[in-house]
């Protein structure tokens, strides 16, 4: 089976194509990419016309929920992985906050079988770092590692042991694996439902201060600096995030981070009206953040954008705001987010897939995020100028927990094909 | 004239809505001087007291307050029992308003319920206190009574003591009093009364002393024990100590300032008994006011907001 995708502009950072080229794929790998013109178009290939779109390494999200096993009714690995496709997502990084914790290489044995059986894209499962995410006993890293797990987490919850997140980033230097921190102290967000400030006050919720992240985020840098293993912030959202992870990466620290599209396109003022969609943990914050975040991706202090998709049923939030579970259905309205931001000259496209696909890459080790020859086909065909509103019925995902709703954004995936096979929306 | 269908909140009223409510809570006063206190205003219209979290005086105002406009009145408790059930709550109203509700009223511990509720049903909804969110029938009551005892708003200074941060008879109350031309302080430790609550609608005093001087209306809020394990204070006999209100304390106000309290009482703890008991406290009043303001606003909300 071939495939050829010509007059579509490629943008590739791995190797710093930025221009018309055309791609030809064989056997679900990377044949050959050339300039525009330049590729001999074998017999028999299928042919995509890619002109005026933009042809990227297919994007890598590096911190979904995918809820299965255990929270089926929220989201599947099918659901989960055809909602990925559906944003332009290649490839899934699938947090361990499933029932059962994947903190053994029995679960992820499990999720990769069914990943294999039922995904539409390539899933990479990130490891709990402790035993059933009780924040007490490093879970096994290693058997977890050989089974096919790409980093460990105990998103949804702290690691609180400062003891036990040390061992973790000393343990998991073994094997040049990172430790992805959900960064809050949960002392101090206790009962919290939202960014602590005015808004909160005004509505009666109580608030979650930005230093229930910040002081966990100096925490782990600390840490990360104390033992030389790598540590990762997942969603940023705050100023003072930012700023301490930029001083730590100019002291030599091995910290990589990521933000959400939800923290740099609205704030907290979402949870007017008692909105449950768009309660999140860490909560949506204010406008100096959004300022701070779009610095923070423009300098490179946050390396990638990341969905931390957390999709829940319908009822689950149509319900009392201080009892609806956190998250936000993000993989099919990311991109489009994003590239606003590209719009707004905060980042080019370079930048964007860098992002979205090339950092989240190689902070896992994975080998995608790039268009070199030889690669895995994954890539996504981007339409940077159609415009749509935003709605949730056209969810592929069954969460349709998202504060976008009705929003009207620019750009969007009108392909997106993984490991040569084509899953296409729009001609 | 109210605007919307249900009383949700006081921070989205007009000035001229809640003074339209005070204007026929005079009104029902009088019917409640009266030797017959019953009219038939409402007569036939079903009032469901919906309450999820336990009370008995706000509960038992508005039963009364419904029953002598002569509605039907069926009292709903379900303290927690539809979540353990896992029905939800919107479910749980719904089945409600099938019964044939036409007005909800609804008091919960999680902010905003009354908001979901009133999304979702086509009943009027009044929000009896939700979280720490907001009481409006407590603060049009106070309202109302300060308006009895002091004529007019305009420039009355009204101290708010205690626990602002997690009172929605407090918040009420300061968006009432400042949509209402009055001047409010708030009172208390700084772990309880927020400096940002300070912000545009009151000044924010850490001392009693300072707070309560000239002022012309003294709201004690009622201190809740738990607060104590929360590290918001050390203990009871200490925040009495600080911040209760004593006669040497109240001596600082007008001389014809009143003293208010939402009830129920801890008496030693945020107020003395003499003062509880005394000639400038007027709690009992406020009680009698409860009936006439929730008979005036059950009334403008069945009436699509005229009375």
């Amino acid at each position: 089976m071939k495939l050829l995708i010509i007059n579509g502009h490629v943008v590739d950072p791995s190797q710093g194509i930025d221009g018309l080229h055309d791609i030809l794929i064989e056997s679900g790998k990377i044949a050959s990419i050339s300039p525009k013109g330049k590729l001999k178009a074998p017999a028999k290939a299928k042919t995509i016309d890619a002109a005026g779109r933009f042809v990227i390494p297919g994007l890598v999200d590096m911190h979904v929920h995918l809820r299965e096993p255990g929270f089926e009714h929220k989201e599947t690995i099918s659901t989960g992985t055809h909602a990925a496709v559906r944003g332009g997502f290649t490839s899934v990084c699938c947090m361990p906050n499933t029932s059962p914790v994947n903190d053994n290489a029995g679960i992820t044995e499990y999720i990769l079988k069914k990943a294999a059986q039922e995904g539409m894209c390539g899933v990479f499962p990130i490891g709990a770092v402790t035993k059933g995410q009780m924040g007490e006993e490093l879970a096994e890293f290693g058997m977890m590692l050989e089974e096919g797990c790409v980093a460990f987490s105990d998103d949804g919850r702290p690691v609180v042991d400062s003891r036990i997140m040390r061992r973790a980033l000393e343990y998991s230097r073994a094997f040049g694996a990172c430790i992805i921190s959900h960064s809050e102290d949960p002392a101090l967000s206790l009962d919290g439902v939202m960014n602590e400030g005015l808004v909160s006050q005004s509505l009666g919720l109580v608030g979650i201060p930005r230093q229930a992240e910040e002081t966990m985020v100096y925490r782990d840098v600390a840490l990360a600096e104390l033992t030389g293993g790598r540590v990762h912030i997942a969603h940023v959202s705050t100023e003072g995030s930012v700023r301490i992870i930029r001083e730590a990466k100019t002291r030599g620290i091995n910290v990589t981070a990521e933000t959400c599209p939800h923290y740099f396109s609205v704030t907290e003022a979402a949870c007017e009206g008692f909105n449950g969609n768009a309660k999140v943990n860490p909560p949506l914050r204010t406008e100096p953040d959004i300022a701070a975040i779009k610095a923070g991706l423009s300098d490179g202090t946050l390396d990638a954008i990341a969905t931390d998709h957390a999709p829940h049923h319908r009822n689950e939030k149509q319900r009392e705001f201080d009892q609806a579970p956190p998250g936000i259905s993000g993989l099919e309205t990311a991109l489009g987010l994003t590239l606003a931001l590209v719009r707004e000259g905060v980042m080019d496209m370079t930048d964007l897939v860098e992002k979205m696909a090339l950092k989240p890459s190689m902070i896992l080790g994975l080998d995608r995020g790039t268009l070199a020859q030889g690669a895995v086909a994954d890539i996504t065909i981007v339409d940077a100028d159609v415009e749509y509103d935003v709605n949730i019925d056209e969810f592929v995902s069954k969460g349709k927990n998202t504060p976008f709703a009705g929003w009207r954004l620019k750009g969007r995936a009108v392909a997106t094909i993984v490991k040569g096979k084509v899953h296409e929306w729009e001609k | 004239m109210l605007k919307s269908k249900d009383l949700l909140d006081i921070k989205s009223l007009e000035a001229g809505e809640i003074e339209s409510i005070l204007e026929a809570s005079a009104g029902y006063k009088d019917v409640l001087r009266r030797d017959i206190k019953k009219v038939p205003t409402l007569r036939g219209r079903t009032v469901v007291i919906l309450f999820f979290e336990p009370s008995t005086r706000t509960r038992t105002s508005f039963e009364l307050a419904a029953k002598r406009l002569s509605c039907d009145v069926v009292n709903f408790s379900v303290p927690n029992s539809a979540v353990v059930k896992g029905e939800t709550i919107v479910d749980t109203a719904l089945t409600v308003e099938a019964l044939g509700a036409e007005t909800v009223i609804v008091r919960h511990k999680s902010s905003g319920v009354p908001h979901l509720l009133g999304r979702s049903l086509k009943a009027s909804v009044i929000n009896a206190g939700d979280g720490i969110n907001e009481h409006p029938t407590q603060a049009l009551l106070d309202a109302f009574t300060m308006k009895e005892k002091k004529g007019s708003f305009k420039g009355l200074e009204v101290a708010i003591v205690g626990d602002v941060l997690h009172s929605r008879v407090a918040k009420s109350n300061i968006y009432c009093l400042n949509k209402l031309g009055a001047k409010v302080r708030l009172i208390g430790p700084p772990t309880l009364v927020n400096e940002s609550m300070g912000t545009d609608l009151a000044r924010v005093y850490y001392s009693m002393e300072e707070g309560l001087r000239g002022v012309d209306v003294v709201m004690m809020l009622r201190i809740q024990m738990e607060r104590q394990g929360g590290g918001f204070f050390p203990s009871t006999e200490e925040y009495f100590k600080l911040w209760g209100l004593n006669e040497q304390r109240l001596a600082l106000a007008d001389r014809d300032a009143i003293v208010m309290h939402p009830g129920p009482m801890n008496r030693g703890i945020e107020i003395s008994s003499g003062i509880a008991d005394g000639p400038q406290s007027v709690i009992l009043q406020q009680v009698t006011n409860g009936l006439a303001v929730r008979m005036a606003v059950m009334h403008l909300l069945a009436s699509g907001g005229r009375a």
